[in-house]
């Protein structure tokens, strides 16, 4: 890719997160946080990374955004009206915000940290190479993922049910009215 | 090929970006998406290290971290509708049950 590209993109990146917090409809934050993620996949597959970057869109842009849009619609959740949350926090946010920044650029950008650009396998990033390295390298924690995954499910199930017995308060808020 | 620090520095601003999220931001959905955006931010900075390393090791910690964030997405929006189905709200201020 072209380096214009790349820093198109990477301010494309950084204006849809601020819009992830700056927006007062929750839905608004997602479709901002979808614009990320999405731009987030282009970057991976410029960065030869190209099965990561379409995963990153089917299974992070795709269907965990649509699991927040479904609770979102769920909850019927209103536009926060008036001021959202303290100032002082937000001037704390802020500045803990820029600090972290700084404190990254000068951890991350020293030259010693610039590694040498070595010469790539062939096939490198494609669903083989992944693919190679995930059931023979990281096999027991590939496993192990479908253990936690497993688990999720349940636990999500058995968060979200009504237990027996235990009214909902707000049907029983609206028998008593 | 773009230099390391550029891609760095994306991974840093996104990453505070989404602390100031979680930070600023008291609608627990939110605070939510700001954990999602950090954990992307951490992304692109091992596809980045990896790409420059010519090692595959970084992308298949990607593919570890996204099977992880859609099990803890799951589990976390499970908690925010048995929450909101309790007490009919998803500000965090309300929520201080076991605040001391």
């Amino acid at each position: 890719m072209p380096p214009f590209l790349y820093i198109f993109l990477g301010a494309l990146a950084i204006v849809s997160a601020l819009g992830v917090i700056v927006q007062r409809n929750p839905i608004h934050s997602l479709l901002a946080l979808i614009g990320t993620l999405m731009t987030v996949a282009v970057l991976f597959i410029g960065e030869d990374a190209v099965v990561v970057g379409f995963l990153q869109i089917i299974v992070y842009a795709g269907a965990i955004m649509v699991l927040f849009l479904f609770v979102i619609w769920l909850l019927n959740l209103q536009v926060e009206a008036g001021p959202t949350g303290h100032l002082a926090l937000k001037i704390f946010g802020s500045v803990a915000a820029a600090l972290l920044v700084t404190e990254l650029f000068f951890i991350l950008t020293p030259p010693h940290l610039q590694v040498k650009f070595t010469h790539q396998p062939a096939g490198y990033g494609s669903l083989a190479s992944l693919a190679g390295k995930l059931f023979t390298d990281y096999l027991v924690a590939f496993e192990v993922t479908s253990v936690l995954l497993l688990a999720a499910v349940v636990g999500s199930v058995a968060l979200a049910r009504k237990l027996p017995g235990t009214d909902d308060p707000r049907v029983a808020r609206k028998i008593a009215s | 090929m773009i230099p390391l620090t550029y891609m760095m520095s994306l991974s840093a601003m996104i990453f505070a970006i989404g602390v100031a999220g979680v930070i600023i931001r008291r609608n627990i959905l939110v605070m939510f998406m700001s954990i999602e955006l950090m954990l992307n931010a951490v992304n692109l900075a091992f596809i980045a290290i990896g790409n420059r390393l010519g090692s595959m090791d970084g992308q298949v910690i990607v593919f570890f971290v996204m099977t992880v964030a859609a099990a803890e997405s799951a589990v976390g929006l499970g908690i925010i509708i048995s929450t909101f189905r309790n007490r009919e709200t998803v500000h965090a201020d309300d929520l201080t049950l076991m605040r001391w």
